[in-house]
């Protein structure tokens, strides 16, 4: 049973192809655009606040209000405010995302060696300059690695919306019916991959960050 | 998959239940007389069914994990591919997952219980293995100075040092299965994931259901996370500053 899901799943891929690139590339529009949204929000607040060690309350209970909110729940009031659309399922997402990127940027700069900062700052160097050249390259790494979370439980996420007509992966595996467990296995498969390669860039893009930063420091 | 549950009132037209009140014919955010009367026969029974679907997930899970990561411990070498194991289990979408075991366990508890254990592996593994690996080797050294036999440094040492680890990933696992068990309603009928799909899937979408179940569920969720970040607390007052 479990053999011929699998080789229906690989029969499913090469024959609907195309379909599969075109749910992929609504996934991963959805699930970028919502990224985007959050780290425009997340990332500034979450500069600000380690910069200045506060807001310790407010980056745990965001968190932890994060991670309370079911998706399946959020996308339903999205429904019931924006109606069915790629907006209500961003806004879900965007609420889900925030939480871990405004923790890990908050945590990357709240916890970089405070001997760093006093130095720099008695080498003169504004509250600016610290932000962008010690804190922010030194907390550079968990900061990412918040990115990178977000990123791959957001690409996750994105397919619930498939079960209310959001479109993307998620509506291939809402629709067993229409095609089969194979169809299933196949989608949630180049959902995972989406994830990988996301995950992958970001560490690619996490090494070039540090290596850039690595002769300043 | 979720039918329309139309005999026992789950939408906003109750025939048999005389005139519906003015927030149910508007179809209100919150009509609290809905609620009232529906509390006995929905809301509740789903809040517990979800309290057992998440404390049996998270509890076998546990089993599971301590196991594995006990495994890892003593042969390092298995640590890198159950490591890979219980991340690919995570990546599954939920949405995948639940029909995937059904040609195994069929339309049942089971199979959603699978699905969850499956999730909580990963964080409850990872945490483990960090917590117990974080043991300073001259702490060990010295307990083993000390005359204690191997369960003794277990017991009393190590699993004590590592129970921030441990406690941390309960409570990131327990919050996620609240969370990810909403979607197994697109299977059966359990959990507070029931309601929930019932009012998204009415014509028109039932607001106060949706509210009040949603409501509910994020309300388990945020007193699961409270009352386990008092248990860290209480159990690892050495930690208290972090």
């Amino acid at each position: 049973m479990v053999a011929s899901t699998f080789a229906d799943a690989f029969r499913f891929m090469p024959s609907h192809f195309s379909l599969l690139l075109e749910k992929a590339a609504q996934t991963a529009e959805l699930a970028f655009a919502a990224l985007a949204i959050a780290l425009l929000i997340a990332l500034p607040l979450g500069l600000w606040l380690g910069h200045r060690h506060r807001g310790l309350l407010l980056a745990l209970s965001a968190s932890s209000l994060g991670r309370s909110l079911p998706s399946v729940v959020l996308i339903g009031l999205g429904i019931a405010i924006l109606g069915v659309g790629f907006w209500n399922n961003a806004m879900a997402l965007v609420v889900l995302a925030i939480a871990p990127i405004l923790t890990n940027t908050y945590f990357a700069v709240e916890g970089v060696d405070s001997d760093a900062v006093e130095a720099a700052r008695g080498m003169g160097l504004t509250e600016t300059q610290i932000l962008t050249r010690v804190e922010l390259p030194l907390g550079l790494p968990l900061l990412l690695a918040g990115l990178r979370i977000a990123a791959v439980f957001v690409i996750a996420t994105a397919t619930i919306a498939g079960i209310f007509g959001g479109g993307g992966l998620g509506d291939i595996m809402a629709r067993q019916v229409t095609y089969g467990l194979g169809g299933v296995f196949a989608a949630a498969i180049w959902v995972a991959g989406l994830a990988l390669l996301t995950a992958a860039a970001l560490a690619l893009a996490q090494r070039a960050a540090s290596r850039r930063t690595a002769p300043r420091a | 998959m979720t039918g329309f549950r139309l005999a026992d009132g789950g939408g906003p037209v109750i025939p048999n239940y005389g005139e519906p009140s003015a927030c149910l014919r508007h179809n209100g955010w919150f009509c609290t007389d809905w609620i009232h009367e529906h509390w006995g026969d929905t809301l509740q029974p789903a809040l517990i069914q979800h309290i057992q679907l998440t404390l049996i997930a998270v509890g076998i899970g546990f089993v599971i994990a301590f196991g594995l990561a006990l495994v890892a411990l003593r042969f390092g070498f298995l640590d890198p591919p159950l490591g890979v194991f219980t991340d690919f289990l995570y990546m599954i979408p939920s949405l995948a997952l639940f029909q995937l075991l059904v040609p195994l366990s069929g339309l049942t508890v089971t199979t959603v219980e699978i699905a969850l254990v499956s999730y909580t592996l990963f964080i409850l593994y990872r945490n483990i293995v960090v917590g117990l690996r974080s043991v300073p080797p001259d702490v060990l050294e010295s307990a083993r100075g000390m005359g204690l036999t191997r369960r003794q440094t277990f017991l009393r040492v190590e699993l004590p040092l590592a129970m921030p680890a441990i406690l941390s990933g309960l409570r990131i696992a327990i919050v996620a299965t609240i969370s990810i068990a909403t979607v197994a309603a697109f299977l059966i009928q359990d959990g507070l994931g029931a309601p929930i799909f019932d009012a998204i899937g009415t014509p028109d979408l039932f607001k106060t259901e949706l509210l009040a179940a949603g409501g509910l569920a994020i309300l388990l969720a945020l007193t699961a996370d409270l009352l386990l970040a008092f248990a860290q607390r209480a159990l690892t007052p050495w930690n208290r500053l972090r």
